[in-house]
């Protein structure tokens, strides 16, 4: 059982990730207590967003291996994390209120839910908070790019989770979108929580942790895999 | 709301809406259903004879029409990714999903059977019949072609390999589903053999769909 504020810290041990047959990584190691930024940097192809849905349980790791700290160790991390791709994953024809609602009702529950830091926000909050909320009836296939993204970032709120991964979550955003989401992230930190994000935009944290991807790695072709 | 009765609804709503294509399966049955007179014939023995068959390949190709989108849009729009960060197990979102396509393509087919049935000539008594093996065995198609849409989600233009992997597949289903409504023909009783069996095989399915389904797409998740 987990309770609030009981995640410690995400680990990362000899990670390694071989994608289209072509190494992308290899024995990285990292740490990330709660609280605490972890800032991905690399070139375009490092394997920024390859290491991400390795932390998600999308994707399997070639070697190595990913531990939350204060959940159960036999548990996979899904439920734990919330994951911003740069996939909104919204639909046309349903409303803003219907999207996020169903997210809120899909996410919202269960182990991770227990183990976060913040309280739930209700689907109005969140939208009125995130700029949307006169907005609440329009199918979301009206959205612009920058409102989609924010609509996106709104499941962040509804469905409270320790973890959140985010790779490039204020493409898209204005001015007043990308300070919004350094808002939302500097409180969910403040509670103990943790981020882990890849993007080229500074993030407006104090203080976070960087790894950089893909720097000692060999250049491609000369590391034969398989 | 939990999180599968939200899935189910959001399913639904989401296939009847403009551009969701749940009556487009029904329309489809209902014109190659129609076009069946026109070639062969105004032979009303003929086509009476033939009617349940013509009716279970017009319910075939119509439920093969939407399938092809049942995981690719999820897949494309990164929904399939949040799916799996649920703490809800993949194999039950293949078996809700696949619920929300039957209730709203496969449903619709079995209702307008009766009304295609009169329109070949069928007699009232294999017209239920052939109801009622529709409603036992769309289910079955649906169930098979769930499989399909999985293993051609990450595919681009994957309608026409879906179809070829769901069909052959489909042929138990049709032999018994054709099979119990010309058992009419025979002595009383013989029509229960083939629905059983039909039956079965739906069951065995819900079983079995759900599991390589999320099996597939868990595989096609990582490349």
């Amino acid at each position: 059982m987990t309770a609030a504020g009981s995640i410690t810290a995400l680990s990362g041990t000899g990670l390694g990730c071989i994608r289209g047959g072509r190494r992308l990584f290899a024995g990285l190691d990292f740490h990330l207590p709660a609280g605490r930024a972890l800032v991905l940097t690399g070139r375009n192809g490092a394997g920024k967003t390859s290491l991400l849905r390795l932390v998600a349980g999308l994707q399997q790791p070639a070697e190595g291996g990913v531990r939350l700290h204060g959940a159960p160790a036999d548990e996979p991390l899904g439920p734990y994390l919330h994951f911003v791709s740069h996939l909104d994953a919204i639909k046309a024809a349903a409303t803003v209120h219907e999207t996020l609602s169903f997210w809120a009702a899909w996410l919202g529950t269960g182990p991770g839910a227990d183990a976060a830091p913040l309280p739930a926000a209700g689907i109005d909050d969140a939208l009125d908070r995130l700029g949307l909320g006169d907005l609440a009836d329009l199918p979301a296939g009206h959205l612009s790019a920058g409102q989609r993204r924010r609509l996106a970032l709104a499941r962040l709120l509804v469905a409270p989770r320790p973890l959140w991964l985010a790779d490039e979550p204020t493409a898209a955003l204005d001015r007043a979108g990308e300070a919004l989401f350094g808002t939302l992230v500097a409180e969910h930190l403040a509670a103990g929580g943790l981020l882990m994000a890849a993007t080229h935009q500074p993030l407006p944290v104090a203080d976070p942790l960087g790894l950089e991807i893909g720097r000692r790695s060999a250049p491609a072709g000369e590391e034969e895999t398989r | 709301m939990s999180p599968l009765p939200a899935l189910l609804s959001r399913e639904i709503r989401l296939a009847v809406r403009a551009g969701g294509g749940a009556f487009v399966g029904v329309l489809f049955f209902l014109v190659l259903v129609s076009l069946m007179p026109f070639a062969l014939g105004p032979d009303m023995g003929l086509l009476a004879r033939i009617g349940p068959a013509i009716l279970w390949i017009g319910a075939l190709l119509a439920t093969l029409l939407g399938l092809e989108r049942l995981f690719q849009t999820d897949r494309e729009d990164g929904t399939l990714d949040l799916l799996v960060t649920g703490r809800t197990p993949l194999e039950l979102v293949v078996a809700v999903k696949a619920l929300a396509h039957w209730l709203t393509s496969g449903l619709p087919l079995v209702a307008a059977a009766p009304l295609l049935g009169l329109m070949v000539g069928l007699d009232p008594e294999t017209i239920g019949l052939t109801t009622l093996t529709l409603l036992i065995g769309t289910p079955a198609l649906t169930l098979i072609g769930a499989i399909g849409a999985a293993l051609v989600a990450g595919l681009r233009r994957g309608g026409l390999l879906l179809a070829v992997i769901v069909l052959p597949l489909s042929v138990p289903v049709l032999i018994f589903g054709v099979g119990a409504t010309a058992a009419t023909a025979g002595p009383a009783g013989t029509a229960s053999q083939p629905l059983l069996i039909l039956t079965g095989l739906v069951l065995g399915l819900a079983v079995l769909a759900p599991v390589a389904g999320a099996a597939a797409l868990r595989a096609g998740l990582s490349d």
